[in-house]
């Protein structure tokens, strides 16, 4: 007789499946593998570092503009051009010009005057180092002789500190829309009722989503940290095992959330804003895209028990910083319960139909 | 051998609507069993409870002599189920689909997967994505789905709702086929022609309830005869018209003619026209035809079921 086929497993045959159906999805892969890598370009390209930063500043045009604009010219961090008082104030405004200065204004008080917003933090940082300039113009002399000495830091640069939050983003994402709503889809068009009617391992079904993404999410670290480091040359200073690691296990605490949206909502709405409830805030308190410490302090021990945050500071320490994955204790501590109690709740209030 | 389907004094409430308010029925083994009602008539809630997806908020369920409550796992490996338009996972073939499936039951059910692609008509779409299917052929790869378990009794919900008559018939061969190989067959359907042409026995349920049951032929004769005459004259006459013509056991008056039940066409034709031309009453129109479950739904609730 001739070898029969053998029943696959239903666990192993589910998470076929997902794979499978992953793959087929053009969608799902350019959302998962092509949308974070269009986004460390635009972001690292925007925010790169230029050699020295450049503060741009307005000088009303007077009698004295033209003195003024040719003495901050010598500063390299500073950039003067000479326009007139509306324009001034428009810039000003924008933020198109840090600060703005009026000189020599015929029987003014005080020859100089600085006008800025101090609530931008590069516009007092402008005025400081203008009036430096202008002060030591006009015979001012420093006390104590002091040397600048600069350095870019390894790990240092904003793309660097961006990558391993896109990668969090990235494994939030992928829990919500690539399991969540296609878990909600599933119920909508009946085929978890189908599903439901055959004597498959209901735990399975839901297990299939974890196995398969012990295929996934390494591929997503896999991808967005080589390519960041072949365009920005974003190294990883920390264990490369530690950040393989740390992804795995935020992307249980993400599923689990993502399982908890999907464990009731009966159309795609319900699970679309389910969803965006739920990612949109950590996307702006969790740090992915500037830093959570912006936030008062009475939000951050808040802000800090978000499993997005959690991730971000942990991937941070070891991926920039390059510390040990077992000083990260209160990080990983925090994923795994958002782990263990989204899966446990999800699982209880799961409904099939 | 206990009966395929035992079900007494079944209830599902929803809030204050009864979707099945009471029903009794029992399916021997072997047996194509049709459950016809229009759209609402609680078909799918009595299914569903059937298949373990529902439950019931009274009444006494046994599938196979058992009990969803006692023994869910047992039941889901036995029956086979094809709900009402499940759509299945888009980017996967008809092979990798049949063996996900399979995959839940035993080892017996992925051997399946190979006679059920032939046996469905599905061969030469084994590679073809189940989105791409048509929809005679996604109800058909929804039949083979629901026996690669190879189940004792296989439930059809509405297998034939949405298809093309060619594809209908399709299905129907496919039916009977399973029909004659002896497997317990429980199907619901809106379409008299398809419960009349399918099933050994049917029952009607109309609001929850069953108002008839019986073989198709029994239930046509419960109208008085298995053809109906439909007749129109010039000037039109009243039912009682033509009581007492030879072979006409029931007329009644339908829009601006009348409809006869009869037995025996060819008895019962000379008598009425005899009698018409007694009374000097011309046939504008004569139509005959073989009585429907459609009319046996009609003289039973005095709607038809295409009102749905």
């Amino acid at each position: 007789m001739s070898t029969t086929p053998k029943a696959t497993h239903g666990l192993w045959a589910l998470s076929a499946v997902r794979l499978k159906l992953f793959f087929r999805e053009p969608g799902s892969m350019f959302w998962t593998f092509g949308f974070p890598l269009l986004v460390t370009v635009a972001l690292g390209v925007a925010f790169r570092n230029q050699g020295q930063a450049k503060s741009p500043v307005a000088v009303v045009a007077g009698p004295g503009a033209e003195r003024v604009r040719a003495a901050l010219a010598g500063r390299p961090a500073l950039s003067a051009r000479v326009v007139d008082a509306a324009e001034a104030t428009r810039e000003l405004r924008t933020g198109e010009a840090a600060l703005s200065i009026e000189a020599g204004r015929p029987g003014a008080a005080a020859p100089l005057v600085f006008r800025y917003d101090p609530s931008r933090p590069e516009a007092l940082a402008t005025r400081r180092l203008a009036d430096d300039v202008l002060q030591e113009q006009a015979g001012r002399r420093d006390v104590v002789v002091a040397r600048d000495e600069t350095t870019v830091t390894r790990g240092g640069r904003y793309v660097d500190w961006l990558v391993p939050g896109l990668l969090g983003l990235q494994l939030l994402n992928g829990a919500m829309w690539g399991a969540a709503f296609n878990i909600v889809n599933a119920r909508q068009r009946k085929l978890l009722k189908r599903l439901a009617a055959t004597p498959m391992r209901r735990a399975h079904y839901l297990l299939s989503y974890r196995v398969s993404g012990l295929v996934f999410v390494p591929l997503q670290v896999l991808v967005l940290f080589l390519f960041a480091r072949v365009t920005f040359g974003v190294v990883i200073q920390g264990s490369a095992l530690a950040v393989l690691g740390l992804a795995l296990l935020g992307s249980w605490a993400f599923a689990g959330l993502g399982l908890l949206c999907a464990s009731r909502a009966q159309n795609s709405e319900t699970a679309n804003g389910l969803i965006n409830l739920i990612t949109l805030p950590m996307m702006v308190f969790s740090g992915v895209f500037f830093s959570s410490s912006r936030f008062p302090a009475v939000l951050q021990p808040a802000i800090r028990l978000l499993p997005l945050s959690a991730f971000n500071e942990a991937l941070r320490h070891v991926a920039n910083d390059g510390a040990s994955i077992f000083t990260q204790g209160v990080p990983v501590a925090i994923l795994a319960g958002w782990a263990l109690v989204t899966s446990v709740l999800a699982v209880r209030l799961f409904r099939w139909s | 051998m206990e009966p395929a389907i035992l079900i007494e004094g079944l209830v599902k409430r929803y809030g204050d609507l009864a979707a099945v308010d009471g029903l009794d029925l029992d399916v021997q083994r072997g047996e194509c069993f049709g459950l016809l009602g229009p759209n609402g008539a609680g078909k799918t809630t009595t299914v569903e409870i059937l298949e373990g997806l529902n439950e019931p908020t009274s009444g006494k369920v046994e599938v196979l002599g058992r009990s969803w409550a006692q023994e869910p796992e047992e039941l889901r490996a036995r029956i086979g189920v094809a709900l009402q338009e499940t759509r299945l996972f888009d980017r996967l073939t008809v092979e990798e689909t049949l063996q996900t499936f399979a995959s839940f039951y035993g080892d017996g059910a992925a051997v399946r997967v190979a006679t059920l692609l032939a046996e469905m008509q599905l061969e030469e779409k084994r590679s073809t994505w189940v989105m791409r299917l048509s929809g005679g052929q996604r109800q058909r790869l929804a039949v083979a789905l629901g026996l690669v378990g190879d189940p004792e009794v296989l439930f059809l919900d509405e297998p034939t709702t949405g298809l093309d008559p060619q594809s209908r018939r399709a299905l129907w061969d496919t039916i009977e086929a399973l029909r004659r190989r002896g497997k317990t067959v429980v199907l619901t359907t809106h379409y008299m022609d398809e419960a009349e042409r399918l099933c050994d026995r049917i029952a009607i349920v109309d609001r929850g309830k069953r108002i008839a049951l019986g073989t198709p032929a029994e239930l046509i004769d419960r109208i008085g005869g298995a053809h109906l005459v439909e007749i129109t004259t010039a000037p039109g006459l009243p039912p009682e018209a033509l009581a007492g013509v030879r072979g006409v056991r029931q007329a009644r008056a339908v829009g601006d003619g009348l409809a006869l039940s009869i037995d025996e066409p060819h008895v019962a034709l000379p008598a009425l026209l005899a009698r018409l031309a007694e009374r000097r009453v011309e046939p504008t129109r004569l139509v005959s035809r073989t009585a429907t479950l459609d009319d046996v739904f009609l003289t039973l609730t005095g709607r038809s079921l295409r009102e749905d």
